[in-house]
Formats: structure tokens, C-alpha cells, sequence
């Protein structure tokens, strides 16, 4: 039961990873029980599991999942959102109002416009239907202020770091808040836009060289740097 | 070259552009060369200049296209009216849609597309510059635009022809040889799956010359492949080589 990889290898789609009684993880796929690539990415073993984590993918909604997503259309009895997704959400009106949806009285544009970004998490997805958002828990719903960036939804754990270590050093640093949309897009929300600014470099710079190691400590450098230049610049 | 050549073969063996039987034309491949498109790729194969672009998985529209239980893939194979030498009519052409088709479905093959029921990916393919065999190098920078967009795939496709020029068996027809020559085979191929993905041939072959050019046509595209997967690494290296440098 060979492999034929080194940790952290980059593999392309088609590569044969493993022979025999291995298993298949992300990005993977099992074919006359040898295991290959499936998309571009760096190979992990763990365990008897052979893992690809990808460098360049999209999102697939998952249930649970928090989002933010953008409103496409205002409808009869809800909103259709799009969350960056090969399929569009929908998000029903009795959800966002927390009372019955009456037509007669309520206007949904009120409420909701299009071009609105909201913060939804997954409600419910599978084969057949379309994912549904609800907004119904703390911390969800409307954005109304911060700045919106979009990097490749598989570079996300990496953002948040092991245990949350580096996301936590970016808003230690910024003095930012920072929601992560598990589909690759991020809110930042800072006391000021250089802040929320310098944040969204440093994420930035994550996601370029995420297959890459030492990277907490370059960021944190980077931050210490840009951070010492934003008080010189305010002192003068 | 517009008068026709006597020979296609010289006595040493060797063909107009100075290349031996066996011998590939220089090939350079890019990825990720569009910046709006979700992936995309460039290839240099001879005289050939390729752009191949991906959008999606999303939803399709026209809606009514779509599949309740796989992805649909469409795909435009397209000439640029500076393509070839004589200028060529933007609109598609009978053998353009027929390309457009047989590149469709040599790429599908590769593909999980069971996996998104109800999306759809477009896979633009734009000749800038057309010297003979565009559909294998189409076919190859279509697969790497699809790898780079981050779409799960069995194999990396890789395509590349074989033909009969002067009762010699050649490797990768360029357009005079294309043109004047016996017959024509391209190959496509999912080298480590080994499943031919596309297989045409127009023209004569008796059978032993045509096993021999697909053989032959197999190899190629093993060199190609080579190459292809070479090009997708670089883009991802480049920065960690960069970083390490710092």
C-alpha cells in the first residue's frame, strides 16, 4: 500500500496519490482503489485518510454554514441572495420578520433592497433544492457599515489560523472585527478605514501565500510595520 | 508559402519546418492569465496562439438548460477574424460549432459532473493565431482554464495529433502538412486515467499506419502533459519561491 507523495506537496488534478487501503478525503477521488487529485492543491495524509487542500475552488453550501451574501431580487415572499455559490439562496420573508409574512402590510423592499449585503447562515440545502438562509440568530442579518473583500473559500481556514490564532493577531492588531463568510467573502468593521484597510492586506496576503510557511509571523511583521507608519502619520 | 511544396519530407527525413517524424513543434503554456475570467489559460503550440477562458459553476441561464441531476457544460470554440490569412468571417462557421461540440465533450469526460445538478460552466476558447492542430491545443488549454478554476476533475486532458504526410507517419500536423497531406488523427487523452477522451481521423490509413499513429499521437500528448501540468504548478510556485527568496 504505497503513497506517492511527499507532505505538503502541490499535486495537480489526475495525479495518483496512494495505492490500496487508504481513504479518500477532500479533493479526492477513488478509482479502481488507487486514489488521485481531483483539483490543484497540497496532499496531507492523515491518518489512512489522503486529504487535497485546494489552491483554487468555490463555494458549495453547506448546512450550518455562515455566509454573507449579496440581495439579488426582492420577490413575493422573500428575497433571492447571492452567496457567491453555483446555486442562489433564498431567504423567506416570515424568517427575517419573526412574526407571519403578511403581503397587505408589509413591504419586503423596506426591509430589504437589492444590493444589500446581509450575514445568514445556511438554514437548509441538498441535490434537489436551492439553499435557504434564516437570519434568525444573534450576530445575523443586515450590514450597515465596514468594508466587504473576497478571497478563494478554501483559503478561509487558513485565515482563521490554528485554533483561530491568526485571525485573532489581525484583530488584536487592527482593533478590527472581522466576520469570515465561509464563502470566501470577509466583513471588516474598524474604528477607521486605514485600519480596516491595513486588515484587509494582511488577509490578502494570506491568501496569496497561503501554501507557503512562516506566514503568521511574516503577517504579524507586516502589521507591527504598517501599523507604526499609520501613528507617525497621525502624529505629524 | 503559398506554392506547393514538392516534397513534405526531405531525404534526410526531415519535414518543412525542419522538425524529424517523431518531433513535437516548441510548445509554452500560461494559466491564469484573465482576470476576469474564473480560470483561464494561454498556449503557444507552433504558430499557434490559444486563449482559453472558464466561468462558473452557476446557474445556467437560459434556466430551461439546465439538468435536474448534472452540470452542463457549454463551450465555444471561436476564430479571430486575424487568425488565418485570409480574413476570416467573425461569425461561426459549420466547423467551428462542430469543434465547439467534439471539444465539449473530450472535456465532460474529464469531469465530475454529477456533483452540481442544475449549474453550468461556459468554456470560451479564442484562436488568435491558427497554424494547424488548434483543436488538440485547444483541448489542452481549455482543460488547464478548467483546473485553474478550481472545477474538481478526473485528469488533466491533453490533446495532440498524428497524421500521414508522404507515406511517412508524423507527429503534430501543422497547417501545410494538415492541408496537403494523407490524413489527420488527433488524440485526447487523460494520460494517468489512460482513456482517450477524443479520437478523429480524416483521411486514408491503412490499419497498422493508423495504431501507429495513435501510438504515436499517445505519446505526444504524454509529452504535452509533461508540460501542462508544469505550467499549472508555476503559477502557485512562483509565489512560494518569491516568499522564500524575502
Amino acid at each position: 500500500m504505497p503513497t506517492f507523495f511527499e507532505k505538503k506537496q502541490v499535486v495537480t488534478p489526475g495525479e495518483l496519490l496512494a495505492e490500496g487501503d487508504y481513504l479518500i478525503g477532500e479533493n479526492t477521488y477513488m478509482e479502481e482503489n488507487k486514489i488521485y487529485a481531483s483539483r490543484i492543491g497540497l496532499v496531507d495524509l492523515d491518518n489512512k485518510r489522503v486529504n487535497v487542500v485546494a489552491l483554487r475552488a468555490f463555494y458549495v453550501p453547506k448546512m450550518g454554514d455562515i455566509v454573507i451574501g449579496t440581495v439579488k431580487e426582492v420577490g413575493f415572499n422573500g428575497w433571492t441572495v447571492d452567496i457567491k455559490a453555483p446555486y442562489t439562496a433564498l431567504l423567506r420573508a416570515s424568517d427575517v420578520l419573526s412574526r407571519p409574512f403578511k403581503p397587505q402590510n408589509d413591504e419586503l423592499s423596506q426591509v430589504l433592497n437589492g444590493g444589500d449585503l446581509i450575514v445568514a447562515k445556511i438554514a437548509s440545502y441538498d441535490r434537489a433544492h436551492d439553499p435557504q438562509l434564516t437570519v434568525g440568530e444573534p450576530g445575523l442579518g443586515k450590514i450597515t457599515r465596514g468594508q466587504i473583500m473576497q478571497v478563494t473559500p478554501t483559503k478561509i481556514p487558513r485565515v482563521i489560523g490554528r485554533k483561530g490564532s491568526m485571525i485573532s493577531m489581525i484583530k488584536q492588531e487592527t482593533g478590527c472585527q472581522i466576520i469570515l463568510g465561509l464563502n470566501g467573502v470577509i466583513l471588516v468593521t474598524g474604528k477607521s478605514p486605514e485600519f480596516e484597510e491595513l486588515a484587509m492586506a494582511a488577509i490578502k496576503k494570506i491568501e496569496e501565500e497561503s501554501h507557503t510557511s512562516g506566514l503568521t509571523d511574516r503577517i504579524t511583521q507586516l502589521l507591527k510595520e504598517e501599523k507604526a507608519k499609520l501613528e507617525e502619520n497621525k502624529n505629524e | 508559402m503559398n506554392e506547393k511544396p514538392e516534397k513534405l519530407i526531405d531525404k534526410k527525413g526531415l519535414r518543412l519546418d525542419g522538425r524529424k517524424a517523431d518531433e513535437l513543434r516548441p510548445l509554452k503554456l500560461e494559466v491564469g492569465v484573465l482576470a476576469n475570467a474564473d480560470g483561464s489559460a494561454y498556449i503557444e503550440h507552433g504558430k499557434n496562439k490559444i486563449l482559453a477562458a472558464v466561468f462558473g459553476p452557476k446557474e445556467m441561464h437560459p434556466k430551461h438548460l439546465s439538468l435536474p441531476d448534472r452540470m452542463v457544460i457549454r463551450c465555444r470554440y471561436h476564430m479571430a477574424p486575424f487568425s488565418v490569412q485570409e480574413r476570416k468571417s467573425p461569425a461561426p462557421s459549420r466547423r467551428e460549432v462542430e469543434l465547439s461540440k467534439v471539444i465539449r465533450e473530450s472535456l465532460e469526460a474529464s469531469l465530475f459532473v454529477e456533483l452540481y445538478p442544475r449549474t453550468g460552466i461556459d468554456v470560451f476558447i479564442e484562436v488568435l493565431q491558427a497554424d494547424g492542430g488548434t483543436r488538440c491545443a485547444s483541448i489542452t488549454a481549455a482543460s488547464l482554464a478548467i483546473a485553474d478554476a478550481g472545477i474538481p476533475m478526473r485528469d488533466l486532458v491533453v490533446a495532440c495529433a498524428a497524421g500521414k504526410v508522404d507515406d511517412t507517419v508524423v507527429l503534430d500536423l501543422f497547417d501545410v502538412e494538415d492541408k496537403l497531406g494523407a490524413a489527420d488523427v488527433p488524440v485526447a487523452l487523460m494520460p494517468n486515467l489512460n482513456a482517450v477522451t477524443l479520437l478523429q481521423m480524416d483521411g486514408i490509413l491503412t490499419p497498422e499506419e493508423f495504431e501507429k499513429a495513435v501510438s504515436m499521437a499517445m505519446e505526444g500528448c504524454k509529452q504535452i502533459y509533461v508540460m501542462q501540468k508544469e505550467a499549472l504548478k508555476t503559477k502557485y510556485m512562483a509565489i512560494k519561491e518569491e516568499v522564500e527568496e524575502e
